[in-house]
């Protein structure tokens, strides 16, 4: 269960599909000009995420490796249409305001990349967390976008007006170019949190609070998204640096120096990214 | 002569020319147009571009002093850009638009880009385009002699007649800065004079634009066409105040005559063929997103070396 509970985290905070891996900006930017329509984008993507992350992970053996991106899309594209002819047949006004963007779920990254990254190398229960976890941190952010438009481009939140009579709505927030302008601000904002909590983060006591599955070894460790790879970068830095050097000078024993001084510099760059 | 014997390391010669005597000089070429303008729209036009000033300079100070970054406010450029963007505001405007559009042109598209020479857009003419963009109704309420009326530029779009005399002098409906021509090319002559500018992109804009107009418009070589759409709306001031910006524009200067005639284009293309009668704004601003592509494409040779290799 702990695994499950990680992996909503994972997709809800640390590797948020939207504010962190900015995955799917086509359904971010063109279906949220108010919080029902991102709410009902989000919970759309979601179920269609885990209902195919579970398949393909059952599948998951079956597949050959060379047609598994074929056979992805012909899964994904038909749970999209089941999803589609239900959201026809019970919710039409969120059908028809989402139009041509239902379709286009087939093609959102976040789903081909669940399930290329996860759910083809997972078993199955994982991987329906998984895509509950990332559709649950798409949706999120999705309505929040779609809050922060409708509240400055019509006054209105989930259509209840909230602004006093005399505020002017703010029409551009309605329009494509409000929503890379409150995107980018949410983004901007989520990253300032999380540099303080980082900085936070300093203490002892909070440094042992390990993720699922941390072997302290950070240089192995592929988690981009991992807060104590972040803490470590920070203050740690001159110790690190040497550890860092040993290790990489065992791993890469087999290269020449020259290419292991360029390899140190980028992976530099990569951590402080 | 003991002066003569001092030893320092170089530059040994500096110019006196500062950004901030730059900005000075910007605000004295702009200043016949404010004064007629407040002298023909009255105490509001006043306020308007005071509100706009106050703002951007509190809105830098304020975003500088937050972030803990030295303060900029002495270079003179926000108040530049307070005056650019009350220039091209209706007098009409509610006290509060000012604000949002000091905001927005400072925070937004100066500072969080940072700061001034590092901006990729006009800023007073984002902000412009985002109020008009934000609120249609109250950045075209055109108010001239009490009564609500078109400005000439939507006068000929639906086929109007408009009196070119009257244009050229100001005595027209518009925003603050844009109706007279007279007093837009004082503050050009200041400019050139001084050096800050040269003509390369007004020259090319204008000429581009008048000869896209003999060609697309329908009305052949026709003067007074011509003169009324050269004098009406912000080409004049767009095309010696803010296509000129520092900042903005190609450093070459076969991109800038580049820019100049794409400019002209576009605006040609905005009034003859797009569903609004100005277009000075929008051109300018997709010209400013063009220059590093302008740029890279003229970048001059040097002397001895070879067209098309990498430098």
């Amino acid at each position: 269960m702990n695994k499950a509970i990680e992996r909503l985290y994972n997709g809800l905070v640390r590797e948020n599909p939207t504010f962190v891996l900015t995955l799917g900006m086509c359904p971010t930017l063109a279906v949220t000009t108010s919080a029902m329509n991102g709410l009902g984008m989000g919970l759309t993507t979601t179920a269609v995420l885990v209902l195919s992350n579970a398949l393909i992970s059952l599948l998951r053996k079956v597949i050959p490796n060379r047609v598994r991106i074929p056979a992805f899309i012909v899964i994904i594209a038909s749970f999209v249409t089941v999803v589609q002819l239900l959201l026809q047949a019970f919710l039409p006004t969120l059908y028809d305001a989402l139009g041509i963007y239902i379709p286009l779920i087939v093609v959102n990254c976040i789903i081909l990349g669940r399930a290329e990254a996860y759910a083809y190398k997972n078993p199955v229960l994982p991987s329906v967390f998984d895509g509950l976890g990332m559709g649950l941190g798409f949706s999120f952010a999705l309505t929040c976008i779609g809050i922060f438009r409708e509240l400055l481009g019509a006054g209105e939140i989930f259509g209840c007006h909230v602004m006093p009579e005399s505020y002017v709505p703010v029409s551009i927030f309605i329009m494509a170019p409000g929503a890379f302008f409150v995107l980018a601000m949410l983004t901007a904002l989520q990253n300032k949190i999380r540099s303080v909590a980082a900085s936070r983060a300093k203490t002892p006591s909070d440094r042992t609070e390990k993720p699922q599955g941390c072997s302290s070894d950070c240089e192995a460790c592929g988690e981009s998204g991992c807060a104590m790879r972040f803490y470590d970068d920070r203050s740690g830095q001159k110790q690190d640096t040497e550890k860092k050097q040993d290790t990489e000078q065992k791993q890469e024993g087999k290269q020449e120096p020259e290419t292991d001084a360029s390899g140190n510099g980028m992976k530099e760059v990569e951590k402080n990214d | 002569m003991s002066d003569l014997l001092k030893v320092s390391s170089n530059p040994h010669v500096r110019s006196r020319v500062s950004t901030t005597s730059i900005m000075l000089t910007v605000i004295l070429a702009l200043m016949p147009s404010a004064c007629f303008g407040i002298w023909h729209f009255g105490y509001r036009a006043a306020v308007i571009i005071l509100i706009s000033i106050a703002t951007c300079v509190a809105s830098e100070c304020l975003f500088e002093l937050i972030l803990r970054k030295p303060f900029t406010i002495r270079d003179c450029s926000a108040v530049v850009t307070g005056l650019l963007l009350a220039m091209n505001l209706p007098s009409t405007v509610p006290y509060w638009i000012p604000v949002i559009g000091g905001v927005f042109a400072i925070v937004i598209v100066k500072m969080l880009f940072g700061g001034i020479g590092q901006n990729f857009m006009n800023p007073a003419l984002g902000a412009r385009c985002f109020l008009l963009l934000s609120f249609a109704s109250l950045m075209t309420d055109f108010n001239y002699d009490g009564m609500t009326s078109a400005t000439p530029l939507a006068v000929i779009k639906s086929g109007g007649e408009v009196e070119v005399w009257d244009m050229i002098l100001g005595n027209t409906a518009g925003t603050i800065g844009e109706t007279s021509v007279i007093a837009i090319l004082i503050g050009a002559c200041i400019l050139l004079l001084a050096g800050i500018i040269d003509l390369r992109i007004p020259f090319s804009y204008l000429i581009s634009f008048v000869l896209f107009l003999c060609i697309f418009s329908g009305e052949g070589v026709n003067e007074t066409y011509i003169v009324a759409q050269l004098s009406g709306g912000g080409l004049m001031l767009g095309a010696f105040f803010m296509a000129t910006d520092y900042a903005t524009r190609p450093i070459t200067k076969k991109g800038q005559i580049v820019f100049g005639v794409f400019l002209g284009i576009m605006t040609g293309l905005f009034r003859l063929f797009g569903a609004s009668a100005e277009g000075v704004s929008y051109a300018i601003i997709i010209g400013n997103l063009l220059v590093p592509l302008i740029e890279k494409v003229t970048r001059p040779v040097p002397f001895g070396g070879k067209a098309g290799k990498k430098a």
